[in-house]
Parts: C-alpha cells; structure tokens; sequence
C-alpha cells in the first residue's frame, strides 16, 4: 500500500498547473488546440479578443473555464460542470421524440434571424452572457422551431462556439500529438520501459525523444544520437513539462562518439555494423519497424540546434558499451517525400533479411478511423 | 520480462540462464514460451534441443538440434508474449494495445484497473507502461482464468506489479478500498455501460476510461452512460496493415525512363552513400514493397472518455 500512497502523491503534483508549467488548451471540443506556457502575463486570442491565463494557474487539468466579462474586461471563468449534466439530459429526451420536421420548407436567404449584429453588441455592453445571446440568437431565429432536434443542436453548438467559447485545460501528453497511433506502435515495437536505454534518431523535433522518456518516467536513458556536428532538434521535449528527475535523462551523443571504438571488442562491433545499417544491435531478436517515420537516415537535414539535452556523460557512454541499448528507434521522415515512406523502408529490410542480420522483421502500418458515435 | 530487476535487464552481459523464459522462434508466425531448465529439452520438426546447451550463451542466439535443425532463442517482450500465450479468450493484439496504453497516457508510477483479465494479453503491456513504481489491478470473474492468469504473471515475472482479482465488475463495481486511486481504467466487458459508474468512481479527475467493444451497439449505449459523468468521448478503430518486402527484376530501360513514380524522386535525395547502395542494385532488381495478403479485420472498438473535473 505503501507504494500507492506514495504514487497517490506525486501523480497529485502532476494533476495542478503550475505558473510557468506547458499546457494544451481545447478550445470548443478540439476546434481549436494550443499550446500555451501559463505566466502572469500569457493571453490566449479566442475570436478577437486577448484573455489572460492567469486564472488557469493552480487549477486541476481538465477544468473547463467559458469567457466572462469581468471588471477588467474580458476573462476565463471556471465552470462548475453540475449543470451542465442536467442540461445533456434534457437534450437526450427531446432527441427520441418522433421526428417529423425536416428542411423541405427552408429557404436560405438570409432572413431567418431578426436580431442584427449591433442588437448583440449591445446585449454585450449590457453585460449578456454568451450563453444569453445564444438563447437570444434562438429565440429570433424564424426557422429554428423547424429544425429536426439534431439541426436544432447543431444549430445551438455553432453559435455557443462563437459567443460561449469553452477552453477546456489539458496535459500535454505525448498522445496529443501527431499521429498517435504511430507513435504508440514506435514504443511498443520497441519495448519501451522504465530502466531502458533507447538509442533514438529523432527528426521529427523531439516527439519521439519526448514519448520516450515519458515512458522511462525517470529511469534509464533515451539517447539522442545524430550524424554530422549538429543534433537535431528536440525543441518540442520542452512541452512535456518534465522535471529534472526526467530531463536529466534525455542525452544526446554524435552517431560518431557512440560508435568509437577505443577499446573494441567483439560486441561493439557488433553495434558498429547495427548502427551503419539502421537495426538495433539487440534486434538480431526482435525488429520492428513502423509505416511512417522512415529509416533514411542518410539524406539528413540536420537543422541547427534548438536545445536538445546534454551531452552524454561518459559513464553512460561506458555503460551502453558494455552493455548495449535495450531498443533503437528511427523516425527520419524526409520533409518532403511522405508519398514514398515505404521506400527507404523496403531497402533497410531488404538488407536486413539478405546479411542475416536480424529476424522477426516487419515493416507495419497503421490505420486509425474515429466513428461519430454520439452528438455531444 | 522487465528490467525492473536490474539484473534480469536485458544486456550484452546477460546470458540464458536456468529457470529463465525465453520465446524459442522457428518462425514469425511459429513461437513458443519455454521455461529453461537444465534436465529438460525441446522437440520440434526440428529435431530435439537439451536446455542445458542454451545456458550461457546470450539471447537472440541461435541454438541447434541435435540434427542440426536451429531455432533462435529470444528475452520475452510484451509483444512476443502476446503472440506465444495460451489462448483462454479472445485476445487483444499490437494495435489495439499500443494505442490503449498511450490513449490511458499510461507512465512509470500510474494506478490502471481493468476488466476482464481474460488471457492477460493487454494486463502484460500494461504492467510494462505502469512499472515500477504503478500498479495493474485486473479483475475477471472466472475463478480458473484468473488463476491461469496470475500464474502467467508469475512466469512472466510481473506478479509485483499485477494483482488479479476474482469479482464480477458489472455486477459488483470496483472494489471500494481502490476509489478515487485510479489514473485510468480499462473495460473490456459485453456490457460496460453497467461498469462506467463503478469506473468513474475509481478515478481520479480527469483520469482516462477505455472501453473496447467488438459492436457498435454497446459503444453507443457506452457512450450514453459516459456523456453523464465524462468528457471528450472518442470512439476509434484501429488496424494493422503489414507490408512484405520482396527483391523483384524490373527491366533497365524502364527505371531508367522513370515511368515508377519513386524511382526519380530516390535518386534526388540519395547522397553519397545511398546512391554507392543504388548503383550496386539498379537496372537488374529492385525492392519491393506491398500489403501482405492476409489482414487483421475489425477487432473492436475503443471508446475513449475522461472523467469530469469537477470544480
């Protein structure tokens, strides 16, 4: 129990914003994402209008805040979401009535709403809500009735983005960003755990390296390794919002250094080859490759240094020579030749399986479809 | 399975050892799981391996027969485990996992229930993403499954990090003694909207639910019961497409004339190096690439949902 309690702790740090901390802000149900660093003078821009973020500060991920007009102008408020679940199911009833309306009689010019943009600039400077100028846009609307309760919701969903916009505050997770279930497969293919050491080559900014040492939580290594002088940039681990424990884990090392051998045994040469042709020297077991982040390594554009980690220390670089990484993981997509990724891909496994060098090999690509299950 | 243990960490200093478990490969599509242990030996179409011989050396390594026949001897992984465990229930497979995991933001140190254990497919990549300082608390409510369940924990070494529970989650709930611990909780039950007020109980605000149904009439009633107490309801579908690579003679004149789209864009991006690799190869074949043949069909779907923060 003991571990629980412990966990219990500091997953509870993690579930407050901090000022200066990263977060992701959804804005009206994922219309909208940003990324946003929350300080005493960070503003967030929501149709015209600048909101300070101030308010965000020391509130728990996932709180929902709407826009208010406060005393010194415009402001995020917290919402209290009780009432808004009564109100979801108020909707559900009138969602099963029969359905007998539909648009045969509309006609779309223009005229079906009677309340004019400076009839809403002045509910505004009278201090209307959002949601009261939506009620309002409803009640003057001459075709709303009509609707089919689906269009009615719609209807009500449109115009409470515009004028009751919800900013909705979210972790910055690895999933948030890109193709999540590339990334997933990357880490799993690659049995990323706590206490590995991953060798990565990682040019797509940093996601990679980032996903990783979220995975390590702390623990083992995830190893930036490049060619040539300049690592690539990893400028978008800083998001993440890792602290030292983690941070102090993201290495970076020049494919060259790591593959010095000053005193080569059979083993490091072992890494040495593994590492000319992209396969992990552990991966004469298992070797996996993904369908989208590409193992062409050698057409690097290495763009100049944003901040990546440190440089490795030279125990660490003792130790993965003595003992190997448990997992190499290449994303080195070329910037601008999506449409043949499988290619180089082809051509490493081709190696591969004609030098012997690795079995279980696979070159997978997933394919991800979300389904409207529900009207919310 | 894990390198929780430092010395159980995979290395180029860790060799087989007597009693460990390794995944003894013949092929991609023909594995098993086998307990090392110095009397005993192997046989397959292969012919007969003694254990004793695999002791010491490292993993990966190939090992031959006795009539020269070899099979390749491998340190178990999630992945492989998945492939080689023996089938109780319908199982959960690489892509639905993965993307389980990282949806659940499953780290070092998180607190996941799921339910069913069924044969411990999923429960295995979970205890990876939560070790070694979290927690898996997995429920099934078939006695013998989820015995057969804890002693693959057992073997597999995660019994630390899993504890399997004998209970009914749609009738019961979670238990009490985990409320408001959770950082995510996964269902996997033919009526979960039954278990999403006991799940939403058991997590912490905005900790993340998953629900996987082969049908989309339980997502939709899933999704019913989860608009009153969660957020951000997704449903997804996920599928594998395998591609097999294949060296294929293609006729000089034609790459030349650049009529495959690839061909001309290749060339542009190869440098030194690459292009060394192309000449050695061009005109005479070229490698190839396309779908396998046999694909995963649907398996389920994942709805996923947050537990309302509320202020």
């Amino acid at each position: 129990m003991s571990t629980l309690e412990q966990e219990n702790h500091s997953n509870e740090n993690r579930r407050i914003t901090w000022e200066g901390c990263s977060v992701l802000l959804d804005i009206n149900d994922g219309d909208r994402l940003v990324f946003s660093r929350l300080t005493a003078g960070s503003i967030v821009k929501i149709g015209n209008k600048n909101y300070p973020l101030q308010p965000l500060i020391g509130c728990p991920f996932g709180s929902l805040f709407q826009v208010e007009n406060g005393a010194n102008g415009p402001c995020l408020s917290r919402v209290i979401s009780t009432a808004e679940v009564s109100n979801d199911e108020d909707k559900k009833e009138c969602d099963l009535k029969d359905e007998s309306r539909d648009n045969r009689a509309l006609i779309d010019n223009n005229t079906a709403q009677t309340l004019t943009g400076d009839d809403i600039e002045g509910m505004r400077r009278q201090g209307a809500s959002g949601n009261e100028i939506v009620e309002a846009l409803i009640a003057n609307s001459a075709t709303f009735e009509n609707k089919t309760s689906f269009s009615q919701e719609k209807y009500r969903l449109k115009k409470q983005k515009k004028y009751a916009p919800k900013v909705l505050l979210r972790r910055p997770f690895a999933r948030r960003f890109l193709r999540v279930d590339t990334l997933s497969l990357l880490l799993s293919f690659a049995n990323v755990t706590a206490h590995s050491d991953v060798l990565v080559v990682d040019m797509i900014g940093g996601i990679l390296t980032g996903a990783v040492a979220e995975r390590l939580g702390g623990t083992g290594y995830v190893c930036n390794t490049y060619r040539g002088d300049s690592p690539s940039s990893i400028e978008i681990v800083r998001i993440f919002n890792f602290g030292d424990e983690i941070n102090k884990r993201i290495v970076r090392l020049p494919l060259a250094d790591l593959s010095a051998p000053p005193n080569a045994d059979s083993k490091d040469m072992e890494l040495l080859q593994a590492s000319g042709s992209p396969v992990s020297m552990e991966e004469t077991t298992v070797s996996s490759k993904d369908g989208r982040p590409t193992t062409e390594t050698v057409a690097s554009k290495v763009h100049k240094a944003a901040k990546p980690g440190e440089k490795a220390s030279e125990d660490a670089i003792k130790l993965w020579k003595e003992n190997g990484f448990s997992s190499l993981i290449i994303a080195a997509p070329e910037v601008d030749a999506w449409g043949i990724v499988k290619e180089p891909l082809a051509t490493c496994m081709h190696n591969l399986q004609v030098e012997k060098m690795a079995i279980g090999l696979q070159i997978t690509e997933p394919w991800l479809r979300e389904y409207q299950c529900n009207l919310m | 399975m894990l390198p929780t243990d430092p010395t159980k960490k995979l290395s180029f200093k860790r060799n087989i050892s007597d009693g460990d478990l390794v995944i003894v490969y013949e092929k991609h599509d023909n594995m098993k799981a086998v307990k090392v242990c110095e009397k005993s030996v192997l046989e397959n179409r292969f012919g007969i391996f003694k254990h004793a011989d695999w002791i010491g050396k490292p993993y990966g390594c190939k090992v031959s027969s006795h009539k020269g026949g070899f099979v390749y001897l491998l340190a178990p992984t999630p992945e492989l485990w998945t492939l080689v465990l023996s089938h109780r229930t319908q199982i959960l497979y690489i892509a639905d996992i993965s993307f389980v995991v990282m949806y659940l933001e499953l780290i070092p140190g998180c607190v996941v229930l799921e339910s069913g254990t069924g044969s411990g497919s999923l429960t295995t990549s979970l205890s990876r993403a939560i070790a070694p300082t979290g927690h898996v608390h997995t429920f099934d409510f078939h006695e013998q499954r989820a015995a057969a369940a804890r002693e693959d924990f057992e073997r597999t070494g995660l019994s630390s990090l899993v504890t399997v529970g004998v209970r009914d989650i749609q009738g019961e709930g979670f238990p009490k003694d985990l409320t408001g611990l959770a950082d995510a909780v996964f269902l996997d039950l033919p009526q979960p909207w039954l278990a999403i007020g006991s799940a939403g109980e058991m997590l912490k605000p905005d900790g993340v639910l998953c629900s996987f149904s082969p049908c989309i009439e339980q997502v939709q009633r899933s999704s019913e019961t989860l608009a009153s107490n969660f957020t951000d309801i997704r449903t997804f579908e996920v599928l594998l497409r395998t591609y097999e690579v294949r060296e294929g003679k293609m006729d000089h004149c034609q790459t030349e004339g650049g009529t495959p789209g690839s061909r001309p864009c290749k060339r542009k991006h190869r440098t030194s190096e690459g292009s060394q690799w192309e000449q050695e190869h061009s005109g005479s074949s070229i490698v190839m690439a396309r779908p396998s043949g046999e694909a995963k069909g649907h398996t389920g779907y994942l709805t996923f949902a947050r537990l309302r923060c509320v202020a």
